[in-house]
């Protein structure tokens, strides 16, 4: 199948949340696998398991310094994958392993994890916990698009994926206190209530209209500061998402 | 400029065929109408609106508990709440002017209110958020397919709550609780009181009290509704309505069909086309100014530029 991607999967600290919600693409998974994706290796949903050439790795979960071979595999990944894909809060920004301080059995001294930004160049950022099967989908199949499709489709794509490239570049770090440095100290929120329905954590409320954080509940996993219309918004991508979604769906059928 | 009123297949001055609706609507009572057949006919099985204390005290199960105590919510602050019947949509109906956080409860409508197809009501900004989150689901799994309807506003901008205090309490000298509606329309901040008694605001006063975050905004007739609505460009007790994607275009046909607006041409109405153009360009026009002194607000430092 010359016209397929080929993909990889890379297993790191991640608590296999962003497996399952690829997997929770059901049909859709079928599809990309028959049709655009050829899945060379990944731990539980594939035979080969060790890291190969790809065109587009995922990676889930942050890296843990203290362990040889997690680091070994994240340094393979960026040496074989033309594009590295950060899935998920823990792959981004460290997530909920931010607050590991290492004791646990049976590897007591591995207590030290970094998202996976800050040991090699990340070219796209998937952030959620767990990031939501459909936001998988669309940069699947806009990677797909990206490097087989028209010239109207990798200019598409490349408008697509631009915003979550440039998440990537922005760093490694991303909480609720995203929202109050870069959107509310800057005099950008306007209290549409975005960032509350994204937090997986119910840390958000609003009181009078603007976002409350009880950031002792703040999991770390950039959703709220990443879903805020007014951290990022492409006027290109989104005045066209009827077509967009429909290419994406048409993509699917 | 020539984008300023967004893409849209058609547009008219319309307003709802019924009285009950009109007495509690805002202007032409569109919103209301529209979810109200909306519900009747399963195109929506509930929708998020601005509610109010009152709201919330008879439907208690249609909010969403939080820290504040309900005893000290006032008189005038929306609480976003789940609408399913037409009584309760009514209950709701009226516009507040100052900020309901709406999109914040379109993840829960999917769950523990249980909807599939949900409706949902805003402005041009929260707009902007429904479809970011339908192009990008960062927190919203298995959302974006569930909006069933988004139905925009029209927003010059919003204040937030102790503005609007500010200005009915100091400004107006009305009490909050005495209020029946609120207004801004033929360049004035209008207070109508529950006995009748009417006070008009020039709006130079009020524009010290907006909320910051709406100096940003490019958007003055929600665009990205499916539907957009709003006083402005028809006469009193229409509305002017843009419809704008292939859902809105079809709600819309049929609740032509089953009698739901009484419509007039756009061209025909006064003050037309003309007023929502001038308005929706000095609105951008002018916070297109705010984004390039932003850009240039400090000795070599810029205020970020949400905007890629």
């Amino acid at each position: 199948m010359a016209d397929k991607i080929t993909v990889g999967y890379t297993h790191l600290s991640g608590c296999t949340g962003c497996t399952v919600a690829l997997a929770d693409n059901y049909a859709g998974l079928l599809t990309l696998l028959d049709r655009y994706v050829d899945l060379k290796y990944m731990p539980t949903l594939a035979d080969a398991r060790h890291i190969q050439k790809v065109d587009v790795s995922f990676v889930e979960g942050s890296v843990c310094i203290n362990d040889k071979l997690a680091v070994a595999e994240i340094k393979e990944t960026r040496e074989k994958s033309a594009v590295v894909v950060a899935l998920g809060g823990c792959a981004c920004y460290g997530n909920i392993t931010r607050f590991s301080r290492g004791g646990q059995q049976n590897q007591p001294a591995q207590e030290a994890y970094l998202p996976i930004g800050d040991l090699i160049k990340v070219d796209v950022y998937i952030p959620g916990c767990a990031p939501s099967p459909q936001l998988i989908r669309n940069v699947a199949v806009a990677a797909y698009l990206l490097l087989k499709g028209s010239p109207e489709q990798k200019a598409l794509a490349t408008a697509y994926l631009k915003p979550l490239m440039m998440a990537a570049d922005r760093g490694t770090s991303a909480c609720f206190c995203d929202l109050m440095t870069n959107v509310i100290n800057q005099g950008l929120c306007m209290g549409c209530g975005s960032c509350a329905s994204a937090c997986p954590v119910r840390a958000i409320t609003h009181e009078y209209g603007k976002p409350q954080g009880e950031r002792d509940l703040c999991i770390k996993c950039g959703a709220c500061y990443n879903q805020c219309p007014r951290s990022w918004f492409s006027f290109d991508v989104v005045e066209n998402y009827e077509a967009i979604n429909e290419t994406i769906m048409a993509a699917l059928q | 400029m020539g984008a300023e009123l967004g893409k849209y297949k058609s547009c008219v001055s319309a307003r709802s065929t019924d009285k009950e609706i009109l007495r509690h609507a805002q202007d032409g009572g569109i919103v209301t109408q529209l979810f109200g057949f909306a519900l009747d006919e399963g195109i929506i099985d509930g929708a998020i609106v601005a509610a109010s204390k009152e709201f919330a005290a008879k439907y208690p199960s249609k909010v969403m508990a939080d820290n504040s105590n309900f005893d000290m919510i006032e008189p005038w602050r929306p609480i976003p709440a789940i609408v399913n019947t037409r009584a309760e949509m009514i209950a709701a109906a009226g516009t507040k002017y100052n900020v309901s956080p709406n999109v914040s409860m379109i993840k829960e409508a999917t769950r523990s209110f249980g909807l599939d197809k949900v409706g949902i009501v805003g402005t041009p900004c929260q707009m902007q958020a429904i479809r970011k989150l339908q192009l990008y689901p960062v927190g919203a799994r298995d959302v974006g397919a569930s909006i069933a309807l988004a139905v925009g506003i029209f927003c010059m901008e919003n204040f937030p709550y102790q503005s609007i205090l500010q200005l009915v309490e100091d400004h107006a000298a009305m009490k909050m609780e005495s209020v029946r509606k609120m207004e801004i329309g033929k360049g004035k901040f209008w207070v109508y009181g529950k006995r009748g008694q009417i006070v008009q605001l020039p709006l130079k006063v009020t524009h010290k009290y907006e909320q910051p975050g709406c100096k940003v905004c490019l958007d003055y007739v929600a665009n990205l509704g499916d539907i957009s609505t709003g006083s402005v460009g028809s006469p009193d007790g229409w509305s002017t309505v843009f419809v704008r994607s292939k859902i809105g275009d079809s709600v819309w046909a049929k609740a032509m069909a089953a009698g739901c607006f009484e419509t007039q041409p756009i061209e025909k109405v006064k003050p037309g086309l003309e007023l929502v153009t001038k308005l929706a360009n000095e609105k951008i026009s002018k916070n297109k100014k705010t984004l390039e002194e932003r850009a240039t607000f400090g000795v070599g430092k810029a205020l970020r530029n949400p905007y890629i």
